[in-house]
């Protein structure tokens, strides 16, 4: 295990040293606590990143927000209501399941000896059929306890729309979700989901008409509604403290998956693997184990046609930092600090930044990110239907991408477990097209 | 530092303040025309790709400069020539935290200041996060520009206006820019809340289109600011709009600067 563990692609950092091990690396950081888990600090910040960079008219909301959520947490009430929901109405804990024919392809394709067993966390089992509502689970009950009655929320491949409209269902508040005009094209079958539920659904067409300009039109609402509207917003990003309560609420992924691979096997996990955009459904899964070091984690960047290409949604491995949507992040963006457009096939992917916290263990080290074209995601989702048994969001088929090379160098008696975040059934469509079938 | 600012608020009269989007149209000429028009004060907007405070006239106004091909750094060349014409007009850039930011806070001062721009409005950059631009500014002697607004209660009133220069924007709706118009009566008061709290001049913005509404808040308040307005004028008459904008800004200048004359 030791053998394998040495030849892992990233060995974890020491935790009593973080430091040290980015400035041996030659990147700048400020001075890190003996702890991955402790940020953000009481200003919002991880490191240089995260922040509270917002108009005026929305600050005092942010602060309210933020007061509120911090007694929430502090109220076994709020916490009791919350998991009983997760347990009654999304169907928690999802399960981790050992993937056999998946790890036995896998095997077979490394060298002797080699080739990890590969357990799946199955959030695509959840109600509405991805991780995203757990945090909508969590922010309506945020937004209840601070008497806002109307809900809004901008969604990408309509995942967080759908939960959004279902929480608000469930509570029986007026809900308005924000979708770029080209999502909703794409996506049709989750239009009609939020319909049904009840959601007005606003085709947003500025910019390129997706995730990104989706997320100004809300925050364009937001700060005309501030009386009585409450934003969920649907990733680990935007001002503090979004980026903390929306981890908070998905680190019950990692929570249940730590538990649940010390009863299946009796340790933890060597490493961890899940795709981001935003990156919730990785910072939940990734945060309780952050300060574990023998468990490596890679998130998964969707790089579109290629990073070369000019056209992917990579962030950090094809942006810089800088400031938007109420926070500072790893952007797509050029010399004049003009956000350019991101690309993938995944809707949910296609966003030109990052959530703070990535930005901020992208630089410290402890976690690796690396980039998934479009082409490597679509031949994942199809092993995945064959193998498994299991239509995977394309979303989470990034991460899944990553497995043949991730498993080449790590060994047999090692475990990974890939956040299988949401189902594909939305993105059949999608894919019929790549492939050039005609439903 | 901000002198120019301090005397276009201290002619004894209200003051007209004036937005346009930079690299929107002749750019150059409309800027003379708003001054010939009779603005006192000059927000030149810096186009973003995400203005999120903005409603469709300033974004479309974004999208028109970009398809010209704008750039920082035409911004600063607008604003240098500008000041080159008119010495005494102070010039105000109003914008977005990335932009401004990007090749570090000193950098975007000194070109502030090499252009002769007098102050900087920065939308999400509030004062929490001071530390991104404001010492930059304040050491190149520009002056950082803070909004107010309807939400900004008394307890967090002293946060907005430490480190506040130049004037005190007072966004009267809350809301996105070109929609629709405050209350008079809302206006008033929250005026008077922020001159009992302040010496800096209070200019008041956000859905302000006619002379009339603008004579009205003139009576309150130390100055008006009109942006989109303008800028449909920028977009309806293109090449053409000069004459409009100067029509247009001499009918403002002139319900405002007699805004508190008794009739």
């Amino acid at each position: 295990m030791e053998q394998g563990r040495a030849r892992a692609p990233l060995p974890p950092p020491g935790l009593d040293k973080p430091a040290a091990l980015c400035q041996a690396r030659g990147m700048s950081v400020s001075p890190q606590p003996n702890s991955f888990r402790t940020l953000p600090d009481e200003r919002g910040h991880f490191g240089r990143f995260g922040g509270r960079y917002v108009a005026e008219t929305l600050m005092p909301l942010i602060l309210d927000l933020e007061k509120e959520y911090r007694a929430a947490k502090a109220d076994p009430a709020f916490q009791a209501e919350f998991d009983d929901l997760l347990e009654h109405f999304v169907g928690r804990p999802s399960p981790l399941y050992f993937a056999p024919r998946m790890t036995a392809h896998y095997r077979e394709a490394a060298p002797q000896g080699m080739g990890p067993k590969i357990y799946f966390k199955r959030e695509e089992l959840n109600h509405t059929g991805a991780h995203k509502i757990n945090n909508c689970v969590g922010q309506i009950l945020l937004a209840l306890r601070m008497g806002k009655t109307r809900i809004i929320a901008e969604t990408g491949a309509g995942q967080h729309g759908v939960a959004t409209a279902t929480v608000a269902a469930r509570f029986g508040l007026p809900c308005v979700i924000f979708m770029g005009a080209k999502d909703v094209e794409r996506q049709k079958p989750n239009v009609f989901r939020m319909k049904l539920l009840g959601a007005e659904v606003v085709p947003v067409t500025s910019g390129a008409e997706t995730l990104k300009d989706a997320m100004n039109e809300a925050l364009r609402d937001w700060v005309a509604n501030v009386h009585d509207t409450f934003y969920i917003i649907g990733t680990a990003a935007g001002p503090h403290p979004y980026p903390e309560l929306v981890r908070d609420f998905q680190s019950v992924i990692g929570k249940e998956a730590r538990e649940q691979i010390l009863k299946a096997e009796g340790r933890l996990p060597d490493m961890l693997v899940a795709a981001v955009g935003g990156g919730s459904n990785a910072i939940g899964l990734f945060h309780p184990f952050l300060d574990d070091p023998d468990v490596a984690m890679v998130g998964i960047e969707a790089a579109g046609h290629g990073i070369a290409s000019g056209q992917h949604a990579a962030s950090l491995t094809g942006g810089g930092p800088g400031i938007l949507h109420g926070n500072r992040t790893y952007l797509l963006q050029d010399e004049d600090g003009q956000i350019t457009e991101a690309h993938s096939i995944s809707a949910g992917l296609d966003y030109p930044g990052i959530g703070p916290e990535h930005s901020w263990l992208h630089e410290s080290g402890r976690v690796r990110y690396l980039p998934i074209t479009d082409n490597q995601a679509l031949d994942a989702f199809q092993l995945c239907c064959q193998l498994e048994g299991i239509i995977p969001a394309l979303e989470s088929a990034h991460a899944l991408a990553a497995l043949p090379e991730l498993t080449l160098t790590m060994g047999e008696d090692q475990i990974i477990v890939v956040n299988v975040s949401g189902r594909g059934d939305k993105d059949i469509f999608t894919v019929a097209e790549a492939l050039g079938v005609k439903l | 530092m901000t002198a120019r600012l301090a005397n276009a608020f201290a002619r004894g009269r209200p003051a007209l303040v004036c937005f346009i989007t930079g690299g929107d149209g002749d750019t150059a000429a409309n800027l003379d025309a708003l001054v010939a028009g009779g603005a006192d004060v000059i927000e030149l907007g810096m186009p973003f790709t995400d203005p999120m405070a903005d409603g469709p006239a300033i974004q479309q106004a974004n999208l028109r400069s970009f398809a010209a091909g704008t750039k920082t750094a035409d911004l600063f060349r607008i604003a240098g020539e500008f000041r080159a014409r008119h010495p005494e007009v102070p010039l105000v850039l109003m914008g977005y935290a990335n932009p401004m930011t990007i090749r570090g806070p000193e950098w975007f001062a000194r070109e502030c200041a090499k252009a002769g721009v007098d102050g900087v409005i920065c939308v999400d950059i509030p004062p929490e996060e001071d530390a991104e631009l404001g010492p930059a500014l304040r050491a190149a002697g520009i002056a950082p520009i803070r909004l107010a607004t309807p939400t900004t209660d008394a307890a967090r009133l002293p946060v907005v206006l430490d480190g506040s220069a130049g004037f005190l924007y007072y966004v009267s709706v809350a809301g996105i820019t070109g929609m629709q118009q405050a209350a008079q009566g809302s206006i008033e008061d929250a005026v008077a809340r922020l001159k009992a709290a302040t010496d800096l001049p209070v200019a008041v913005g956000f859905g302000v289109r006619t002379p009339d509404q603008a004579a009205r808040i003139a009576r309150v308040a130390d100055g008006v600011v009109v942006g989109s307005a303008l800028v449909d004028l920028v977009a309806r008459h293109g090449a053409d709009a000069p004459g409009p904008l100067r029509e247009l800004t001499g009918a403002l200048a002139a319900a405002v600067h007699a805004a508190r004359e008794v009739a």
